[in-house]
């Protein structure tokens, strides 16, 4: 017996719709079949854009029929994370303040999957405005871990990854601040990769924080990831911190399946003291398989790590405090108070008290914090050397290295409501993410296994140098293929079956 | 008793400050792609970016930069090797984002000056004022006030928003204080932004329209009492929407908090508005709770390194500075100081040169667009050059020359010609406005005249050629004006014997 | 000695304009202590030699040609404003600065 069309990778899908067994309107259907069967319990998606998706399938198919030629992933259904715009179509970003908003242009990242005839099936549940590491800071509610229904996805992308692993779509995209891709990946057994800051463009990504954000592929396989990836990525005139240079060769370096003289750093400050023990061990046994496929591994040291939360926690919310002052309530998003009495600031005032979810507010009040005059070098400007520091810590690790690795978290997935009332225990999450972010490079989270305590999914974490993304496809693919060799089966197949309504 | 400006300034002195906005003339905003046209239907020229939209990103236009580094190089300033945007963070609906994209500690110029002119007592006297720094930033959307009993903000039911201004680069140039004015200040202030005017015309920057808000001056004052060597509170007047204002707004500032001082009250560090019918300032927003604008370098744009080569290219391309290129024209034609300064101050020059160009002599010229011209156009309350074209006045004084036209005869064409009666020949036609210049008829009526009064034609038949003038001004009414003054008395000084 | 007085919250409130309830001032005040002590940690760690960095691939000179592109038209522009007059949108009375 096959396995069902919606369990299969993006890859598969790709070669049954050139071979004509299965066309666009089928798989999008299929895979709305599966959303109203499991997303009730689930709760990954926000809105579904039937309509729209339905129309992109039947033009891949028309086209497909008349012959023209087709990018391989024409007609492939994908998610979308709610925090990028799509024209006419509501984003919220997770937040109640854009409730209603519906976006009169497309975002690049849309711009480019529509090029390709990907099918957008719908918009994906997030943290609110992509801030916090559980998807409960959604004003919508929070999005349930298919590995196990009480425990979180992840975030800020939990919507993203959990429709991966539940099988609602094989393709989502992200949006990595601190970790928003990979440590969502990481509970849910997928694969999420966070580009070079700059290689996907950021116009239409509505902004966290603006130096750290990068949108990018998730998928449930190595492979699928680096087709999206090379579908979203490249140089964009309208976002000026974008890359101007050709897009590596992702797939290819995915395909490789070899790492013979590679040298693979394991970051000394990113394990150990708060890992979870089944968490380090996944890690080493993935450890060993890279050196059975001959690469060789060092340990690095990288001291300034230790700062690297505390940076990211100061410049994060302050450009924070920055981008999100615009939801004011006087051009678009939702409007609170105004009884003709109330003055214009009255207003602004009444509506992002209730528009701005808890989390969101405590960000903007620290970041106002940290701008302020007389705290400014204090702070954010203390934190902004700190990333300087870090990134000569990566430069240094890769003088010798050619990737560095670590655990993509400390721990699997936590109960929901766990940490929701302990913010600094909820930022612990992003301790091996982060500085990442901080440096600007690459960052890929792919599976390793089950804790041996819980049976949930562990990431593997490898960071790879600015502009060189297609060095965490090649350490990673090989990777995956040692490991499914050695399970006899992807990790995702392992994954308990939802119940179906 | 209130104090005047003379007493004002006997008891205390004033210290000036300036600071220049200037929108640029670029096709798009500075940063996106969006028009720039003034006047145009509202919300027409807007775009996710300068709409704020979530998800929009900035990128600078490129020609704003060139533009910026041009006006730094005209006054004299040094472009910084290394320069940034920030976010100045505010709330304030007509500004999309709740910040302005501005420049903040490190500017694109900085250090320069620009001498101005101005006649004191002791006769003309050169001012230098230094320019701390000259840097870019954006617009804000248009706010209109509905409701309300005065139309104003205060009392008004709600405000409608217009964002096609919003995002439009604006160049600001901030002066340090200006050093010894004393009484001068409002002159100082006056002749430094039209000479800033003149500079940013001749480099095409931008429409300096003040009228229209594409140049506009906040004048900082304060005063000390003589001889403290403090420097007192300042105040900074907005709204100054011409050169006379700007010399109104300073003088009246200065007198006001010398009134305020002398009842014992003190200055408060405010925005004032410059009230243009009372010549007055009204309180604006205090500035005494001092906004915190948390600027922050902006992550969504890159610094900008100007390449020297470039910068230096820019710098040799600069066209001649105003001043020099009025001292060459001062010299080509031959005026006196006084009327050059006329010709400045009435902001004619560039209308004068443009009709000399096109044949006029020039003091003809300057006394045709200072004189008639000007008249007309103060009745009506307009500016001389929406009245008339260069061309056409350069072809009335070309036909004056010519002996075609009468100087009484050419201010009727200017009058058709006003009132759209079409171009200076087709006025002489509609109207019939020829000179008389047939001999025999202006012959008869030169015999009319002496015969009415033999007496002035005998003291000119005498050698009294002053007395002529009578004859010829009877001669001149009657022809009805019509024919050429300096025919008839040719003439008639002939038929006297004295030709 | 707490780091942050929730007065000071409730200036930093006002700078960020959101209206807070008596309640939400005293916890966040007691939420910012710890995570400003926290972060606080930053401070000192790196030298006055040290440069900043506000973006991490650096770059610079990146501009646009000054080419007008086509703009929204106003119904687009106003598709998502809560209230609008014809084609501007319409806000509350705004008050302060003219």
């Amino acid at each position: 017996m096959s396995t069902p069309i919606i369990h299969q990778t993006a890859a598969e899908m790709s070669a049954d719709l050139a071979s004509g067994s299965v066309t666009a309107v089928e798989l999008a259907n299929a895979h709305y079949d599966r959303i109203a069967a499991v997303d009730g319990d689930v709760h990954a998606f926000l809105h579904l854009d039937r309509e729209g998706a339905l129309a992109q399938a039947a033009s891949v198919d028309a086209s497909r029929k008349a012959g023209e030629k087709l990018h391989p992933l024409a007609g492939v259904p994908l998610a979308l994370k709610d925090v990028l715009t799509q024209k006419g179509v509501p984003t919220t970003c997770g937040s109640k303040m854009l409730e209603g908003w519906r976006p009169p242009y497309d975002s690049t990242v849309v711009a480019n999957l529509k090029k390709a005839g990907v099918v957008i099936l719908g918009k994906t549940n997030m943290d609110e405005f992509a801030m916090g590491s559980s998807t409960e800071n959604s004003a919508y509610g929070p999005t349930h871990n298919p590995w196990d229904l009480s425990r979180i996805p992840g975030g800020s992308g939990g919507g993203s990854s959990a429709a991966l692993a539940a099988f609602e779509a094989p393709l989502a995209i992200g949006t990595d601040t601190g970790g928003s891709i990979r440590q969502p990946a990481a509970v849910t057994g997928t694969v999420g990769v966070k580009p070079t800051y700059g290689a996907v463009s950021r116009y239409g990504l509505v902004a966290f924080s603006s130096s750290l954000d990068q949108a990018g592929p998730c998928a449930r396989t190595v492979l699928d990831t680096a087709m999206l990836h090379e579908v979203i990525a490249g140089y964009d005139a309208k976002d000026s911190t974008s890359i101007n240079a050709p897009v590596g060769k992702m797939i290819e370096a995915a395909k490789k399946l070899d790492v013979k003289g590679m040298k693979i750093g394991v970051v000394k400050e990113l394990s150990g003291e708060g890992y979870q023990a089944g968490v380090l061990t996944r890690f080493n046994e993935a450890l060993d398989l890279l050196v059975a496929a001959g690469a060789e591994i060092v340990e690095v040291s990288t001291p300034s790590f230790e700062y690297a939360l505390a940076a990211y926690y100061l410049i994060a919310p302050s450009e924070t405090s920055s981008n999100l002052a615009r939801f004011d309530s006087m051009r678009y998003g939702i409007r609170i108070g105004d009884d003709g009495s109330r003055s214009a600031e009255e207003v602004m005032n009444m509506t992002r008290e209730v528009g701005f979810g808890k989390e969101v507010k405590r960000r903007i009040i620290l970041g106002t914090y940290a701008l302020s005059s007389g705290y400014y070098d204090a702070y954010y400007g203390s934190a902004q050397k700190v990333r300087t520091l870090i990134k000569r810590d990566y430069e240094a690790a890769f003088a010798k290295v050619d990737v560095l690795v670590s655990p993509t978290c400390p721990t699997t997935a936590f109960k929901i409501g766990e940490k929701s009332d302990d913010p600094l225990a909820m930022y612990l999450n992003d301790v091996a993410t982060i500085p990442v972010n901080l440096a600007g490079i690459g960052g890929m989270s792919l599976p390793c296994g089950l804790a041996p305590e819980d049976g949930l999914p562990v990431g593997f974490q490898i960071m790879s140098p600015a502009l060189k993304d297609e060095l965490m496809y090649h350490v990673g693919g090989t990777l995956e293929a040692a490991l499914q060799s050695k399970w006899g089966k992807p990790l995702y197949a392992s994954a308990p079956e939802l119940a179906v309504k | 008793m209130a104090l005047n400006y003379d007493q004002a300034l006997e008891i205390y002195e004033p210290t000036l400050g300036l600071e220049v906005h200037v929108e640029l003339n670029t096709n798009s905003k500075m940063f996106c792609g969006c028009a720039t046209e003034f006047g145009a239907s509202p919300n027409t020229q807007t775009c996710p970016v300068c709409l704020g939209l979530p998800g929009s990103l900035p990128v600078v236009n490129a020609k704003a930069i060139e533009s910026s580094i041009r006006i730094g190089l005209a006054l004299n300033c040094s472009i910084t090797p290394f320069s940034r945007f920030a976010r100045k963070n505010y709330f304030y609906p007509d500004m999309p984002k709740n910040f302005q994209t501005s420049q903040y500690d490190e500017p694109i110029c900085v250090n320069g000056y620009l001498d101005v002119t101005i006649d004191t007592d002791e006769g003309p006297k050169v001012y230098r004022v230094e320019i701390e720094r000259v840097h870019m930033e954006e617009d804000t959307g248009k706010s209109l006030h509905v409701g309300g009993a005065t139309g104003r903000i205060h009392g008004a039911e709600h405000s409608l928003l217009d964002y096609n201004r919003a995002g439009i680069p604006l160049v600001e140039i901030v002066t340090r204080i200006v050093p010894g004015t004393d009484k001068y200040a409002p002159e100082v202030a006056r002749a430094y932004v039209a000479e800033l005017r003149d500079i940013l015309r001749s480099l095409g920057v931008s429409d300096v329209k003040m009228e229209q808000g594409s140049l506009r001056c906040d004048a900082n004052v304060s005063i000390a009492p003589r001889g403290s060597g403090t420097l007192g509170t300042r105040s900074e007047t907005k709204n100054v929407n011409s050169l006379r204002s700007v010399e109104r707004a300073v003088r009246g500032e200065i007198v006001r908090q010398a009134n305020r001082l002398q009842a014992g009250e003190r200055i408060i560090q405010e925005t004032r508005h410059f009230q243009e019918e009372s010549g007055e300032t009204r309180s604006g927003r205090s500035k005494e709770q001092a906004e915190d604008y948390r600027y922050f370098p902006e992550p969504d744009l890159l610094p900008i390194v100007a390449d020297p080569a470039w910068v230096e290219e820019l710098k040799a391309a600069l066209p001649e500075k105003p001043s020099i290129r009025r001292k060459k024209l001062q010299e080509a034609w031959g005026v006196p100081d006084k009327e050059m300064a006329a010709m400045v101050n009435a902001e004619l020059l560039d209308t004068v040169e443009e009709t000399v160009a096109l044949g006029a002599e020039p003091t003809k010229a300057r006394s045709w667009w200072l004189g008639e011209v000007s008249r007309l156009a103060n009745e009506k309350s307009v500016e001389p050059t929406s009245l008339i074209k260069p061309s056409e006045v350069a072809e009335i004084i070309t036909l004056i020359a010519a002996g075609e036209l009468t100087d009484k005869l050419a201010r009727q064409v200017v009058e058709g010609v006003i009132n759209g009666e079409g171009t200076p020949r087709s006025v002489i036609e509609k109207r019939g406005l020829k000179v008389v210049s047939d001999d025999s008829a202006l012959m008869v009526a030169i015999e009319a005249a002496i015969a009415a009064a033999p007496d002035v034609a005998d003291r000119v038949r005498g050698g009294n050629i002053p007395a002529a003038g009578a004859l010829i001004g009877a001669v001149m009414k009657a022809t009805g004006g019509q024919a050429d003054a300096a025919k008839v008395r040719e003439l008639l000084l002939k038929h006297l014997g004295q030709g | 000695m707490a780091a942050i007085s929730r007065d000071e919250v409730a200036h930093l409130a006002r700078l960020a304009r959101i209206e807070m309830t008596d309640a939400e001032l005293d916890h966040l005040a007691s939420e910012m202590d710890l995570i400003l002590e926290s972060v606080s940690r930053v401070q000192g760690v790196a030298g006055a030699d040290i440069p900043p960095t506000s973006h991490a691939i650096a770059m610079q000179n990146v501009m646009r040609p000054d080419v007008v592109v086509p703009s929204l038209t106003p119904e687009e522009a106003l598709s998502g404003a809560p209230a609008r007059e014809e084609d501007r949108f319409k806000v509350p009375q705004i008050l302060g600065e003219e």
